[in-house]
């Protein structure tokens, strides 16, 4: 297992956001998380990411105990993310951004900085080098001296995932790769995350394209108001009874209605 | 590297213009207030640093200057150790506050971060004020010792003086500029524009903040050190809150977060200064119109303006682009 969550909880004031969930997930698989609205997917990337400290439970990944790491640990260990809000350095260049990525994975300090020695000018190539391998295998090459506020939305998209990409990650949080572009740009992330997994990434995405994740995951579990409710194979998801009504409603409360 | 790209070319004439300067201006009052704007151009590119490229907005850095300008003071007169060590030390001891300040300080992030600095700086001004024994409260400290002569080279005159502390802010811009032209700047600037991203890519913030702080307040104490030397009294109105905001109005006049800017609005605001001395209380009134017309008109501030002229400039004169030049400094 690379990752795993044990009996993992994040309560808000009396708000269970995520609920007693139970996760795991293989190495170089992708998987999905779905749910509807409010179901607590996001607190549960954010627990996993380090932004929230969970209330209960613990985090596996590689067998090692990350529970309580601070967020830049678990992303050094190998655990990437996005955000849903495409959340990116707007005032720089595309590669700017992308260069900040792969810092992580460099050690110059203040004297190397002063001195321009050897290490200095080995991490900027490093770093150089990275962003322009993560924006080739991202389909951003021809973008890579545009501010990156001047970019359509899927290219924004695909920015993000390749800064994600630069950390050199083993596991890739994708929240929301697809939300507010077409169907044809959505072909396009999809293809992108297929192409992360060729290379041997881990990939678990959050995502409301039910066409793209039934596509796209090997594995779905299903939260709804924070607990998982459901979780295997596209089609057992898609013929859960439990899930199709979490989505849709029951017949109870149609006759309630 | 060659010396002379077209980058650097603007940076060099600057310099040798400064160094030919004192030869050209035989004003005395004037070279006073070249030298007194170069020192508040060290302190403020320490502001720079925390401020322009890490967003901080630290409001504690006049009490910093003053932990250097009184360190340096009192390792002269009590100690008597001459100006050289005292500066040494009053840059690492004023490091050494900042960062101790820095690690509760940088916990907090936003107002709260800028309202606690301001509290550190208001508690330094206080002490400094009232601890008669050790700072000689209101009364000040009289009579620090200027630099002993380095070798043949003594800094009695006004033009040694004057070459002293243009040495130390060409060293501070020097500083300055490698650090923020580099990864560890990239860090910093990814700092401010989205903490929260930064940690996701696996940075750990609070260490770059504290490295930031750090480097801020030793400016703030080489600055303070280099006014002791040079002024030779010291008074606690030095570092009252009230500096601090001069430092801000200067860096944000200059540019804030630019390489230039520091210096530009450190020179052009004392010498503004300067000639308003006869107006005295009034001179707000000044101040307060010119800095809302620059923030409308040049919200980077007077280099910033500059920069996006020149940039306008340019591309209205495509022949003259000359990419290889300008692309071959890792920036």
């Amino acid at each position: 297992m690379l990752l795993s969550t044990v009996n993992l909880s994040k309560s808000f004031g009396g708000l269970m956001a995520v609920n007693s969930v139970d996760f795991s997930i293989k190495k170089g698989q992708i998987v999905a998380i779905i749910g509807p609205n409010g179901s607590g997917k996001t607190t549960f990337f954010n627990v996993v990411s380090g932004i929230h400290r969970p209330s209960a439970g613990k985090i596996f990944f590689n067998g090692e105990d990350i529970t309580g790491a601070p967020v830049y640990e678990r992303t050094l260990k190998g655990i990437a993310r996005t955000f849903q809000t495409t959340t990116l350095f707007s005032n720089a260049t595309v590669l700017d951004n992308v260069i900040v990525g792969h810092r992580l994975r460099t050690k110059t300090g203040f004297w190397d900085v002063l001195t321009r020695n050897r290490r200095f000018k080995e991490d900027e190539r490093k770093c150089r080098e990275k962003a322009l391998e993560v924006l080739e295998f991202a389909g951003l090459s021809n973008l890579a001296d545009r501010p990156v506020e001047n970019i359509p939305q899927e290219a924004r998209k695909r920015v993000a995932i390749a800064m994600a990409l630069a950390t050199d990650p083993q596991l890739v949080l994708l929240d929301e790769p697809a939300a507010g572009i077409n169907f044809d740009e959505t072909a396009g992330i999809t293809e992108l995350v297929r192409k992360m997994q060729k290379r041997g990434l881990t990939v678990c995405l959050i995502e409301h394209k039910m066409q793209m994740v039934m596509n796209l995951a090997e594995h779905i579990m299903v939260l709804n108001q924070g607990m998982k409710i459901a979780e295997g194979t596209p089609e057992e998801v898609a013929n859960n009874k439990v899930v199709i009504e979490a989505y849709l409603g029951s017949d109870d409360d149609a006759e309630d209605d | 590297m060659a010396l002379f790209t077209r980058k650097n070319c603007p940076a060099l004439a600057l310099v040798i213009l400064s160094l030919i300067l004192p030869l050209v201006i035989t004003n005395k009052y004037f070279m006073h207030v070249i030298i007194m704007g170069y020192i508040w151009a060290i302190a403020v590119y320490g502001l720079n640093i925390i401020l322009g490229y890490t967003g901080q907005t630290a409001l504690g850095h006049a009490g910093f200057m003053g932990i250097g300008a009184y360190t340096a003071g009192l390792l002269n007169l009590k100690l008597g150790l001459s100006f050289w060590p005292a500066m040494v030390l009053a840059c690492l001891f004023t490091a050494f506050l900042g960062w101790l300040a820095g690690i509760v300080s940088l916990r907090t992030r936003g107002h709260y971060f800028s309202i606690f600095t301001l509290c550190v700086g208001v508690i330094i001004h206080v002490v400094i004020t009232r601890w008669d024994d050790l700072t000689g409260g209101m009364n000040g400290l009289i009579g620090i010792s200027g630099p002993p002569p380095a070798g043949p080279v003594s800094f009695d005159s006004l033009q040694a003086q004057y070459y002293l502390v243009l040495f130390f802010l060409l060293a501070t811009i020097f500083v300055a500029g490698r650090v923020v032209n580099s990864l560890v700047g990239r860090t910093l600037t990814a700092i401010k524009t989205s903490e929260e991203l930064t940690e996701v890519l696996g940075i750990n913030t609070m260490k770059n903040k504290i490295f930031a702080f750090v480097l801020a307040t030793f400016f703030a104490g080489l600055a303070g050190a280099l006014y002791a030397g040079y002024i030779k009294f010291l008074g606690p109105q030095m570092c009252s809150v009230s500096m601090t905001f001069d430092m801000l109005l200067y860096l944000f006049v200059g540019g804030n977060g630019t390489i230039a800017g520091p210096l530009i609005g450190s020179l052009v605001l004392s010498t503004i200064t300067e000639s308003l001395q006869v107006v005295q209380e009034y001179r707000t009134v000044i101040f307060g119109p010119i800095l809302i017309v620059l923030i409308i008109f040049f919200p980077r501030g007077l280099y910033g303006g500059y920069e996006i002229l020149r940039d306008r400039i340019r591309r209205r004169l495509p022949a003259r682009e000359a990419p290889e030049g300008a692309k071959e400094e890792v920036c």
